[in-house]
């Protein structure tokens, strides 16, 4: 037995407090600092109007891809505020010595995708951005969260913030993930259990044999998602999965051993006490369907479309309303029959090579219905390129989806690649909020695989009716 | 950052849980490069119509709400992204305190760094605040940060709850990058430990 064991957020937190005093909130240091143009200009001319430098440009980490068009990268970007905030962000690394990895890099792409290829996210680390889904970084063992762009300032004025310290949240997955339940399926679900506000204040640790046995994509996408149930991070435990995925990449530490041989004490001692605990068992998960206008709004695919008595909570049964109204859709409609005008494979959640691979194998010999327009927008250029190089680029043409460069796109529609109002598309993206990607566009939540057949279907299907997935 | 002290003035309503960041600002107002001038822009979506008008069915439109300074709204407000041109362009609307039964961690966070009063009370203070506040128009209330309390001419009187820490900033209107500045002692002295054992980061 450990003498007074710690949770791995405990121990990563401790090494990192640079000062505390009781009855205030700690400051404590930023080892990674990533950034991307839309929420870093305000920060960066904070730091000009007050005189300041950047403390650690060698830990700080810049990319465009929010505003990024995902169409052919010579030509011009006719979007001239877009330009604009990309060359304030061009500017601005250059001016305070940052790394800007922009169009023309090969290293380009969603910052969260391509941080953890690149080796910059490691096991132990505190890992920051102006961004909510930095959260995805956890996936590493890593301390990850998103902050505001005055924290921005902050971070790149002194490389540490003042911080709260968050409570603890382990969820427990037992059981064993039947076949075509993906890890999004799997974290859909859990924010469906739980609530877009379950896990608030807290830091989540995910465990159990579900988790440990995820690939190093699929973590990400779990604990991409964990924001998206109000949690402040999530997190899983680094183990040879981690370490091996690691291993040779650009960044990786230099005494890579010894590096891994520090991970390696990092996880939760047994019998570390968490503030809230939960269990899932993932045996009996389906594939998932969000049918309303937040994360938690979701069922499995061979349900139908909730009707509003079944919502206890009065709160909950307003959103459900409005929601239903906002979808066009209607209590007791069988989401199988919900049809779509669109899918969108990519962004932070879903747009990695394994992701990618994924969709192909599916994809392989069929055809993208005459009635949807699927694209598919791979996570970063070296996504794109390994695609490309395995031959997946070929097959999705084949099938009739459209190949696009890297970028945030119809995750959030800040790009040209923006919905037209009534449109619905299947996503797998993080967020089906009202307009997230267009103005009256309709958003459903779904794995890369779901979004694949909805797109050569028509309209949802349930994944597991296939046989290559058995 | 403009102090917050006491905010007298006029109560708006958002009758929704789980108002988003996207609904706040949408996505096609963040590519300003500035901190200002995003208050037009604020719940773009539900505001205006198709063709630009203001929407007449959005009840925070209504004229008996104009010149508010302070929203009442629903649980979990302020959810999604961390977009600190949420409380941007709330400010620059003219609110300085939100009230709800509860908020989403980074955007209450946010709050404080921008001036803005974020404070939470129960979901029962929060109908009676909605029924209040529909009944009399023009409803105001006080909301004082020095007593840690709000009130109002018909007797209502809540606890403002935040962190003595969150109180002072507010209060003084303090920069936190100052606070940290003074402690650059202790930041190097960290540093250089970190240099001692040098951990896999610094090549
Ligand atoms: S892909 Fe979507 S969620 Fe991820 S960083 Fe880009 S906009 Fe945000």
């Amino acid at each position: 037995m450990i003498k007074n064991p710690k949770t791995m957020f405990e121990k990563i937190w401790a090494a990192h407090v640079v000062h505390e005093e009781p009855g205030k909130p700690s400051l404590i240091y930023i080892d990674r600092h990533l950034i991307h143009e839309v929420t870093s200009p305000q920060a960066f001319e904070g730091l000009r109007l007050a005189g300041r430098s950047v403390r650690r440009p060698e830990l700080t980490f810049a990319t465009m891809d929010h505003n990024v068009p995902t169409s052919d990268r010579s030509l011009p970007i006719l979007d001239k505020t877009s330009a604009r905030q990309m060359e304030a962000l061009s500017e601005n690394c250059r001016a305070f010595g940052v790394t800007l990895f922009d169009l023309s890099s090969p290293h380009q792409g969603i910052i969260h995708v391509i941080s953890p290829d690149l080796g910059l996210t490691l096991p132990g680390l505190t890992v920051v951005c102006g961004d909510s889904h930095t959260s995805t970084h956890g996936a590493f063992g890593a301390l990850a969260f998103g902050i505001g762009t005055s924290e921005v300032e902050h971070v790149l004025a002194t490389q540490s913030l003042i911080q709260e310290k968050p409570k603890t949240f382990l969820i427990d997955i037992n059981g064993k993930r039947p076949p075509g339940v993906e890890a999004k399926d799997l974290i859909l679900s859990i924010i469906g259990q739980i609530g877009t506000g379950g896990g608030a204040g807290t830091v989540i640790e995910f465990a159990g044999e579900p988790i440990r046995s995820l690939s190093m994509e699929e973590r990400m996408t779990v604990c991409n998602m964990s924001i998206e149930a109000g949690a402040r991070a999530g997190m899983i435990a680094p183990d040879e999965t981690t370490i091996t995925f690691l291993k040779n990449r650009l960044y990786a530490p230099i005494d890579f051993d010894r590096a891994a041989e520090e991970w390696r004490t990092l996880p939760s001692d047994p019998g570390a006490n968490f503030d809230q605990t939960t269990q899932i068992d993932a045996t009996f998960l389906a594939p998932q369907v969000t049918w309303g206008t937040n994360p938690a709004q979701v069922v499995s695919v061979d349900a139908k479309v909730p009707s509003l008595e079944a919502f206890s909570d009065e709160n909950d049964r307003k959103s459900a309303e409005r929601a239903l109204s906002y979808m066009g859709l209607h209590s007791g409609d069988p989401v199988e029959s919900i049809k779509i005008d669109h899918v969108f494979i990519g962004s932070c959640t879903n747009a990695r090579i394994e992701d990618l691979r994924r969709v192909a194998k599916f994809a392989k010999g069929k055809k993208v219905s005459s009635k949807v327009h699927a694209m598919v927008v791979p996570g970063s250029q070296a996504v794109k390129k390994l695609a490309e190089e395995e031959g997946i680029d070929r097959i999705l043409k084949e099938a009739g989806f459209d190949w696009r460069e890297s970028g945030c796109s119809m995750c959030l529609a800040m790009n040209p690649d923006v919905l037209k109002p009534g449109e619905r598309c299947a996503s797998t993206s993080n967020r089906n909020f009202e307009g997230r990607q267009g103005a009256g566009a309709r958003t459903h939540l779904v794995s890369p695989v779901m979004a694949a057949a909805a797109a050569v279907e028509g309209h949802f299907v349930d994944i597991r009716q296939y046989d290559q997935v058995q | 950052m403009k102090p917050f002290k006491v905010e007298e003035g006029i109560v708006t309503l958002l009758d929704l849980p789980n108002v988003d960041t996207d609904q706040i600002i949408p996505k096609q107002f963040l590519k300003r490069i500035e901190r200002s001038g995003f208050g037009p822009f604020l719940f773009f979506d539900w505001r205006f119509t198709k063709e630009g008008t203001l929407n007449p069915d959005f009840e925070m439109n209504a004229e008996r709400y104009q010149g508010a300074s302070i929203l009442v709204t629903r649980a979990n407000f302020g959810c999604g992204s961390s977009r600190e041109h949420a409380p941007w362009s709330l400010l620059d609307y003219g609110f300085r305190c939100i009230i709800a039964p509860s908020f989403a961690d980074i955007f209450y966070n946010n709050c404080f760094k921008n001036g803005i009063l974020p404070v939470q009370l129960s979901e029962t203070e929060i109908e009676t605040l909605f029924n209040r506040v529909r009944e009399t128009s023009g409803y105001t209330l006080r909301v004082d940060l020095e007593q840690e309390k709000i009130t109002s001419d018909d007797g209502l009187c809540f606890e403002v709850k935040v962190t003595p820490f969150q109180r002072t900033c507010l209060l003084k209107g303090l920069d936190d990058i100052s606070l940290t500045v003074a402690h650059e002692d202790k930041i190097k002295e960290f540093e250089a430990n970190q240099m001692r054992v040098p951990p896999p980061l610094l090549k």
